[in-house]
């Protein structure tokens, strides 16, 4: 017998196992306890059937992975998931032919898929305006208020009552400064919790063309006497000493888990961290509101990401996707992720399953989110989807530097954001328009 | 009668083949780049290149009359000038002093040359945390001198951190390149001039220093360059381009829009003038600052 012939049966031997399982490639942006939680469902799905092999790739922070994605594709080599951040949506919506809308993997799998299931919410974020789901809600999060319960207490305020309104907040702040505290109150994610979500909570628009959701020519008013008025106000505690800048993105998260600050409006996902690495009890509530203004508290808006499925790919390894999709959307499943992460629950079953197992009433503060988002949502709150959203979102954070720096007026900086922003907002218009 | 200083090859296909290695070499790694940067310049496309269209010059058209682009002209040209100046003059004074050790100057010499191993990011992140505005070691110290730091909303205290992280991590070069100068330059020069009565520091100015300028010339050159183009994971880390847009340098935007915004054509637009100006800049080194040194 031909030597080579025999080596070349033992390779095929070697190999054939590993061929007839189909290897789905997932890039995500999920580091540190995240990454495990990634990993832990990756391999919980392939321990659970043998027809496909999910291998989560982290690929860095969402931009990251983003860009990582984006150079792959252009190179014939993109993942077959790729997740990604809430601002990259419209960018992701946009660019057709390189994605496969996640309604379509699953009815070309056979797969029964229902996105009312979801959080209308976190759904409607995620679907295009002739009502197809394009990718798969995977962990969203919401701006929460964040408190530290000890330095409540030593200020001589009840911990259990955190300030609910702005003016309640700026007294707290007050409260906290005359017993020495140097960072009574900030904030991660400016334009997010300050400007987005603030809008979605007092029921007024951020965009035009509901928020981005009806069209690539929305433009941004987030100038309004309103947004001027809040932007004032907290302009005024920043002079007095009560509320701190920390940062862009989410660097103030730390300055709170450190105990510096103690106030912060953030990310609910915020939650596992501080449990796990705040030397002090901490609290959370929802987003402090103007009572004035008729309509608020509405609901918050989303942030986080969901899964996109890319194109290019054979039938088999879509079915594959979908196998893994359908697992994701598992009530179960996803109220496990749900409680080990912070971030929502982003099924109704879900929820109501978590609230069964009596998970909220241990971890109180943990429902507040969820909270804020499962309400029927208006034309101007059910989110914010624009093309070149972080590049405005950067424009924010620049113009409203120059105020928190007492180099520029409010209603000044704002009109320049809008003004920068929709210069952005026109040119994404003009690249994708087909 | 003038010298013939060609070189007569046999074959005349063979100086083609020995100097094609090199050609190829800069077109790969050069003009093809630069090319493409050309060519994507005047193209407006979505973030997955599903749809391309040609602008012309829009991306440029664009870029000048964005107020805040033209800022950056005026940062990155005190950036530069910061970086370039403080790097080579820090570098010569270590290189001089460096040279007069007798004992242990290998030790010296290896451990100056260290940062230069170190990532740019790496660099950044370093004296972010120093400079922290409430845990920073420096900025703690400054608050105990009466000097409050926070450049995170002070846009000067914001380049000077970035200026000092970038120098800090182009000073070992520099050191290298003038300790080799100085290394090269004849004991006898210097013993001369000192019998002759001339003053350390006279002797320095008159004869180290002229001796030294092709070295300096070479490093004012590479240093721009660095300063331009080499220091956007520096500016990521510590300050991304705030407070405002006190710190966003031409490369930094350039870095920010084609990596993180995706908008392909407006940072290849960027990349296009940066290029220019570095071309432009070292052409105006070679033609006035040259004639200056001394070989």
């Amino acid at each position: 017998m031909n030597f080579k012939a025999l080596i070349a049966a033992a390779v095929l031997a070697v190999a054939a196992p590993a061929q007839a399982q189909v290897e789905i490639q997932w890039w995500h942006a999920m580091g540190g306890a995240l990454g495990e939680w990634v990993n832990g469902l990756a391999k919980d799905f392939n321990d659970q059937q043998k027809d496909y092999k999910v291998v989560p790739v982290f690929k860095g922070n969402y931009d990251e992975a983003m860009t990582a994605a984006v150079a792959a594709y252009r190179a014939g080599n993109a993942p077959h998931i790729l997740q990604v951040f809430e601002v990259g949506t419209a960018t992701m919506m946009a660019s057709k032919g390189a994605i496969v809308p996640v309604a379509k993997v699953m009815s070309d799998a056979g797969l029964k898929f229902d996105p009312k299931t979801y959080v209308p919410a976190v759904s409607g974020y995620y679907t295009a305006p002739n009502g197809q789901m394009l990718s798969l809600p995977f962990n969203s999060s919401t701006t929460v208020f964040h408190y530290n319960k000890d330095a409540f207490k030593a200020a001589g305020m009840d911990p259990e009552k955190p300030p609910t309104t702005w003016p309640e907040v700026a007294l707290a702040a007050a409260k906290l400064k005359a017993t020495g505290h140097k960072c009574p109150l900030t904030t991660s994610w400016v334009s997010w919790t300050q400007l987005e979500s603030f809008s979605a909570w007092h029921n007024v628009e951020f965009a035009t063309k509901r928020n981005g959701f009806n069209g690539l020519d929305a433009r941004l008013v987030f100038n309004t006497p309103l947004h001027v008025r809040h932007i004032e106000n907290l302009a005024n505690l920043s002079r007095q000493g009560l509320f701190v800048y920390k940062g862009r993105a989410g660097a103030a998260d730390a300055t709170f888990v450190s105990g510096e600050c103690a106030m912060y409006t953030g990310s609910s996902a915020a939650y596992g961290n501080i449990k796990r690495n705040a030397k002090f009890a901490s609290g959370i509530s929802a987003l402090p509101y103007y009572p004035d203004v008729p309509g608020a508290p509405q609901n918050t808006v989303i942030g986080g990401a969901s899964l996109w499925v890319m194109s290019g790919k054979t039938p088999g390894e879509y079915k594959g996707v979908g196998a893994f999709f359908d697992y994701l959307s598992r009530a179960d499943v996803q109220a496990k992720s749900h409680q080990m992460t912070g971030y929502l629950p982003i099924t109704l079953a879900a929820f109501e399953m978590t609230e069964k197992s009596g998970f909220y009433t241990k971890n109180p503060g943990a429902d507040v989110a969820v909270n804020q988002m499962i309400r029927k949502t208006t034309d101007k709150s059910r989110g914010i989807r624009l093309g070149n959203f972080v590049q405005i979102r950067a424009i924010i954070d620049e113009e409203l530097e120059g105020v928190w720096a007492g180099k520029q007026g409010v209603k000044e900086a704002l009109d320049t954001a809008v003004r920068r922003g929709n210069e952005q907002l026109e040119r994404f218009e003009k690249a994708n328009r087909s | 009668m003038a010298i013939e200083k060609r070189v007569r090859f046999g074959n005349r296909w063979l100086p083609w083949l020995l100097v094609a290695p090199q050609m190829v070499v800069v077109t790969i790694f050069f003009f093809w780049p630069a090319g493409s940067a050309l060519y994507q310049s005047v193209l407006l496309e979505d973030a997955f290149g599903g749809s391309s269209q040609f602008v012309g010059l829009d991306n440029f058209n664009r870029l000048f009359s964005d107020g805040s682009y033209l800022a950056s002209f005026r940062t990155t040209a005190v950036f530069s000038l910061l970086v370039a100046s403080c790097g080579i003059c820090i570098a010569l004074l270590l290189a001089v002093m460096a040279n007069r050790v007798i004992r242990g100057a290998t030790l010296y010499t290896t451990l100056l040359v260290w940062p230069y191993a170190v990532a740019p990011a790496i660099a950044g992140v370093l004296w972010l945390f120093m400079f922290a505005p409430s845990v920073g070691i420096v900025s703690h110290a400054l608050r105990s001198l009466g000097i409050e730091w926070n450049h995170l909303l002070n846009g000067n205290q914001a380049m000077a951190l970035i200026i000092m992280a970038a120098v800090w991590k182009q000073i070992s070069y520099n050191f290298l390149f003038f300790l080799a100068g100085l290394q090269s330059i004849p004991k006898s020069l210097i013993e001369a001039a000192a019998i002759d009565g001339a003053r350390p520091w006279h002797r320095f100015w008159t004869i180290v220093f002229p001796l030294l300028s092709p070295t300096t010339f070479f490093l004012l050159v590479i240093n721009i360059v660095y300063a331009f183009f080499d220091t956007f994971a520096i500016v990521d880390a510590a300050t991304q381009g705030g407070p405002g847009k006190d710190t966003a340098i031409l490369v930094y935007k350039a870095y920010y829009d084609g990596f993180k915004a995706m908008d392909l054509g407006g940072s290849a637009a960027q990349s296009v003038i940066l290029m220019a100006i570095v071309i432009a800049l070292t052409v105006v080194q070679f033609r006035y600052v040259e004639r200056r040194v001394q070989y």
